[in-house]
């Protein structure tokens, strides 16, 4: 379980997230959907601990993340932020094997390269394993990057927005492989979206934020309705009865 | 038994395991070869030009005094190479990585213009016997105590604070070094035209330059910084990914960062103190290490980076010395082609 108590983040200028107040249980795809600027990826950056809260605790499976070592959160979690740029010039495999760093502090054992091997196969990054990161296509390199995550091993997963720049059919490869991670492996996926269809198809739980606050939380069936979701979008929403669930329609 | 039925089923199902897939630090066996076949290549041609430095065209008749002492002259320059090598490689190498950025150099971080700096105020307030007064051991650890302490105080102050930002901290070393070189062209202008000649010869990074007396402080400096960021060479194969992939992987990026600044600062500052300015020896040797040695991992960078930089400046030495009769020059020599390459990398690949 994932539990933040009293969380604040103050930007000067009257900008803030928080006080928020969430408990995202364990298992399961949980999205964090809101407009643009609600801060759903500087939350998501602070449970990763990758930004200082400037007031609140968080807690990842009972381990404080202000006091657990960081060390020891990248056994329990890992996060991916949208933007990943650097010089090296990596193979898919070579990234994919930081992703071991935790547990073995970059001496690859037998036993990392064969988590590295499924955790590419998990991806179909297969035919791709000895290629450089600069001659895949956005969503090849998008999928690398999530397959590093989770050779990581952690029980909890943040992604931040993995859909970004991927098309309709990647777009949907890629959360039936989260699918799969969360039912098959048994982590706990938390992830930032930017289509709430994609969230109401795919999560479990959806938790709205705005205005750097969490406004709701539930199931999709709970959350996908008229009147909520055009309180948190500020936009006027029809949800509609589409062939595999709901379907939020937006566009006028 | 029941033991042999899956070993010899498993051929057909797995692959048999030397074609077994490896996260090496190479993409392919093939480059993993290239790069031993490299490393000893570039040996040999260390040894060579080594070997030739020492005996090459000794004037004195073998084995009297004289071909000793010139002998033993010739190997203290090679030991003062070996030194400038480690430093500016490793240095380099650490630097590019802490900054994740390839194409700049740590020198830009103030440490010549301070170098420069401290020179030319010590022949301008104290004439030409300024220059006699900055040599000698205490003076050189105190030249390498202001540096180290100068960067310090920069990477202390702009990475430490809240919006601490390397960007900045790179672009405040810029300045700082501008205007700490403006401050020495204004003094240059107001010496005598003799003064200025003394100051220029040191001015110009050489070999010849350093003081043998300087080396037992220097070597163990050197190797002990270069040790320690060859010790964390895995770390900063992490480093490398940028701060967002090494927090996630559990490493402390910004502490990370400061250890590896001050391990650059004492090898830049050592080199500096003990030969003067290199400007483009370090990115010359990086640049040239990445390309040969097609890798990520640091602890195969820096050995191709160190020997590249050996192979080049015994190099650039043994032929000027004893071809073009030119040893001066070789620091301009080494500046000229570092600055050529610099160019040429930078608008044929515009990655590097």
């Amino acid at each position: 379980m994932i539990e933040l108590k009293g969380v604040r983040k103050d930007y000067g200028d009257g900008v803030s997230i928080g006080p928020v107040d969430l408990q995202i249980p364990a298992g399961g795809i949980t999205a964090l959907v809101g407009p643009n600027g609600a801060g759903k990826s500087t939350l998501l950056t602070i449970i990763g601990r990758l930004l200082g809260a400037d007031s609140g605790s968080i807690e990842i499976a009972g381990y404080d993340i202000a006091r657990t070592p960081s060390k020891d959160l990248a056994k329990i979690v890992s996060i991916l932020r949208q933007e990943n740029h650097f010089v090296t010039r990596l193979t898919v495999r070579q990234l994919v094997g930081f992703g071991r760093f935790p547990h073995s502090k970059g001496r690859i054992t037998r036993q990392d390269q064969e988590i590295i091997s499924r955790a590419i196969e998990f991806f179909d990054l297969g035919p791709l394993e000895n290629r450089y990161l600069d001659q895949l296509s956005g969503g090849q390199r998008q999928r690398a990057y999530v397959a590093m995550v989770l050779c990581q091993d952690t029980d909890y997963v943040l992604l931040d927005e993995p859909l970004n720049n991927l098309d309709m059919r990647h777009s949907v490869l890629m959360m039936q492989h989260l699918r799969r991670a969360a039912d098959e492996l048994g982590r706990t996926v938390v992830i930032v979206l930017h289509d709430i269809n994609f969230a109401a198809h795919y999560a479990d739980r959806i938790c709205a934020v705005k205005n750097g606050r969490v406004v709701e939380f539930g199931t999709p069936q709970e959350i996908v309705v008229d009147d909520t979701l055009t309180r948190v979008f500020d936009t006027p929403v029809t949800c509609v009865d589409g062939p595999n669930g709901p379907l939020a329609v937006y566009y006028r | 038994m029941p033991e042999t039925m899956p070993v010899s089923a498993e051929p057909a199902v797995a692959a048999p395991p030397a074609e077994l897939p490896t996260s090496d630090v190479f993409p392919n066996p093939k480059a993993r070869r290239r790069y031993w076949i490299l490393l000893a290549g570039l040996s040999l041609l260390a040894c060579f030009f080594a070997v030739g430095t020492l005996v090459w065209n000794n004037p004195m008749p073998f084995g009297s005094s004289g071909f000793w002492r010139i002998t033993e002259m010739r190997a203290t320059s090679l030991v003062v190479i070996a030194i400038v090598v480690v430093c500016q490689a490793t240095a380099t190498v650490a630097f590019q990585t802490a900054t994740n950025n390839r194409i700049i150099t740590p020198s830009i971080m103030g440490f010549e213009a301070l170098y420069v700096a401290i020179s030319t105020a010590a022949v301008y307030f104290l004439g030409a016997v300024g220059v006699v007064a900055l040599q000698g051991t205490p003076q050189f650890l105190l030249q390498i105590a202001l540096m180290v302490f100068f960067s310090l105080v920069l990477y202390g102050w702009l990475l430490s604070g809240k919006y601490g930002n390397l960007q900045v901290m790179l672009l405040v070393g810029i300045i700082l070094g501008g205007g700490l070189g403006s401050v020495s062209t204004f003094m240059q202008r107001l010496l005598t035209p003799s003064e200025f000649d003394i100051l220029t010869a040191r001015l110009f990074g050489s070999v010849s330059n350093a003081d043998a007396s300087y080396l037992p402080v220097a070597i163990p400096l050197c190797l002990a910084a270069a040790a320690a960021l060859w010790w964390r060479a895995r770390k900063l194969n992490l480093v490398a990914l940028g701060r967002d992939i090494t927090t996630n992987l559990g490493l402390n990026h910004r502490r990370e960062i400061m250890i590896v600044l001050f391990l650059v600062s004492v090898l830049m500052a050592v080199s500096t103190a003990l030969i003067g300015p290199m400007t483009f020896l370090g990115f010359l040797v990086a640049t040239l290490a990445y390309q040969f040695a097609n890798t990520y991992d640091h602890r195969y960078v820096f050995p191709v980076a160190v020997l590249t930089g050996f192979v080049i400046l015994t190099g650039a030495y043994f032929v000027l010395k004893n071809i073009f009769y030119a040893e001066g020059a070789v620091s301009i020599i080494i500046e000229a082609v570092g600055g050529s390459v610099f160019l040429y990398v930078l608008l044929r690949k515009g990655r590097l």
